[in-house]
């Protein structure tokens, strides 16, 4: 059974957190879809709030810590990535965006990324599009069509019947991510890319630079 | 195996009385400093390259020259000298007259800086960093062996006809040094020219520097200078000790944690834990310094800093008394402990005028 690493992170702060609630949520809906398709799941989730002050030490001194370093390797091994915020001040957290700051930009190129976030009312959803999504293009990941936001309301009763619940929207997009993911092979992981420097040998990197 | 100091030239507040040296005394304190590096016993002294405040060394050879003027056996150096924004052909004459004055006491350590307002300061485009750093040196490279050079580049103006005087005492260039933190382009641009490659790994995990280590040792065998054992490396390194460790780590605390690079950030046994800086007894920094030889194998060239962050300058000549009487004499006689006789011994120039069979002056 071929098995996709997906890495979780969320940035929720406190604990039980919304934030990591439709993390879970997402998770889920993504193993069934793979599931359904005869695929498997290995699911790292990545707590931002537990590494808080290791980012913090990361920009001051460029290099991230052991703990950070083994969040960063996961996340940049992973096939599939599911990113979630809390949204504060009308964007993702800060919290969250450094976590993707003291990321190699490349990191990310080319690899399927799910976008939740969550909020006190649902007037904040358009950040998902203006804030988190530019942010993901940026790094070149694929995106997911699918963004799910999450507002309080959303964890209980009927909502609006002109519009898609939460549950439905987190199925859909789970579904999206699964097949994003089964449209790729598994990667090899955390330990396979990372295995030494590569070089342009000297003699091109001269040639290069020879006048016309 | 040579043993030394590197300084940065930063004026910093002492983060324990408020009181900042004016430039003129930053510059005094870095000369006695020097000075000291030779009355304790260390080998080399190299001095940063800095075109903004609060750093004072822009006019390396300058200082290189007046502190050659009053030692005997100290190789002076650089840490690093900026090859994308400086003439190469000012670098070639430059410490060319340097090496002269200090009858052959000279190599230089090219970097490309990391303060991005300098390129454009001196009409360059940071984004053209390593292409910079590998056509200006190699027109260095060619000045310093060819007396007439006519050459063309996609940088600097062309050269016909032109000499680079005064010519390289005895025949011999000054020996370099590439430094790099993170670029493999570096490692392998030392390793084509059979340079030496010095990581500044003081502020970074060992395992980063593994990396481009190996991979300038392997490329150094690769164009057939050696083999990988036989390349040239040299390391920093980062202490503050005090013969009682508890009173090192209580000096040292303010100042690392204001310190201009990386206070306010990880705590100091964080960054202890992490990198090379060593706070502790002499023994402390011995075993750390040795294990540098587990990680990266046999090397030529150990560098400390020790004279930043706005620590006095009596705190650091009393640093490096202790350096050269309780730390130096035992890493020199433990680092030769095992040392295989095909690993070649620090860079000098009698022994490079040695190998090109010319006669020395």
């Amino acid at each position: 059974m071929t098995t996709y690493r997906l890495a979780v992170v969320t940035a929720g702060l406190s604990k039980p957190s919304a934030t990591r609630l439709l993390a879970d949520r997402l998770t889920e809906a993504t193993r069934r879809h793979l599931g359904d398709a005869g695929a498997a799941v290995d699911v790292s989730v990545v707590e931002l709030r537990e590494l808080a002050t290791d980012i913090a030490g990361n920009m001051v001194t460029g290099f991230p810590g052991p703990a950070l370093r083994e969040a960063i390797a996961t996340v940049t091994g992973a096939d599939g990535v599911i990113a979630v915020t809390p949204v504060f001040s009308a964007s993702y957290s800060g919290l969250f965006k450094s976590f993707f700051d003291v990321i190699e930009p490349d990191a990310l190129t080319g690899v399927p990324v799910l976008l939740g976030a969550t909020g006190g009312t649902a007037r904040h959803s358009l950040a998902l599009e203006h804030a988190m999504r530019p942010l993901f293009v940026h790094l070149r990941a694929t995106v997911v069509p699918t963004a799910v936001f999450a507002a309080a309301e959303d964890w209980g009763g009927n909502g609006d019947p002109l519009t898609d619940t939460l549950p439905t929207r987190v199925d859909r997009a789970g579904r999206e991510l699964a097949a994003l993911l089964r449209l790729a092979a598994p990667g090899p992981g955390e330990d396979g890319g990372a295995t030494g420097e590569t070089v342009v040998p000297f003699a091109q990197q001269l040639a290069a630079l020879r006048p016309h | 195996m040579q043993f030394g100091i590197f300084t940065v030239g930063d004026v910093t507040p002492d983060p324990t009385t408020g009181t900042t040296p004016s430039e003129h005394e930053r510059i005094k304190a870095m000369v006695t400093i020097a000075l000291k590096a030779e009355e304790v016993g260390l080998d080399v002294f190299a001095t940063g390259e800095h075109h903004n405040p609060p750093f004072v060394p822009s006019s390396p050879t300058t200082l290189l020259g007046w502190i050659a003027a009053r030692t005997e056996r100290l190789i002076l150096s650089t840490s690093t000298t900026l090859i994308t924004t400086n003439d190469p052909v000012k670098i070639a004459e430059d410490f060319a007259m340097l090496q002269h004055l200090a009858e052959g006491r000279v190599d230089v350590m090219m970097g490309r800086g990391n303060t991005g307002p300098v390129y454009p300061w001196f009409g360059q485009d940071i984004r053209q960093g390593i292409p910079l750093a590998i056509e200006n040196y190699a027109l260095l490279h060619k000045l310093w062996r060819e007396d007439v050079v006519d050459w063309e580049g996609k940088f600097r103006t062309p050269l016909q006809g032109f000499t680079s005087t005064p010519r390289p005492l005895d025949g011999v260039p000054p020996f370099v040094w590439h430094g790099s933190i993170r670029s493999p382009e570096i490692a392998e641009q030392a390793a084509y020219y059979g340079d030496g490659f010095f990581a500044n790994n003081i502020f970074w995990p060992k395992e980063h520097f593994q990396r481009l280590i190996s991979l300038y040792r392997e490329r150094y065998a690769h164009y057939g200078h050696g083999t990988a054992e036989q390349a040239i490396v040299g390391l920093g390194g980062q202490v503050f000790m005090r013969k009682n460790s508890q009173d090192a780590v209580r000096e040292f605390r303010p100042y690392f944690d204001n310190a201009p690079v990386y206070g306010h950030g990880p705590s100091l046994e964080e960054f202890t834990a992490q990198t090379p800086l060593t706070v502790g007894s002499p023994q402390e920094v011995i075993e750390k310094t040795l294990a540098f030889r587990d990680s990266f194998g046999d090397y030529q060239r150990q560098l400390f800093l020790m004279d930043h962050a706005g620590l006095p300058l009596k705190t650091v000549l009393e640093q490096l008394d202790l350096l050269g009487e309780e730390v130096v004499p035992v890493l020199r006689k433990e680092f030769a402990t095992n040392r295989p006789a095909e690993v070649p011994d620090g860079p000098t120039h009698a022994a490079r005028v040695a190998a090109a069979g010319a006669p020395a002056a």
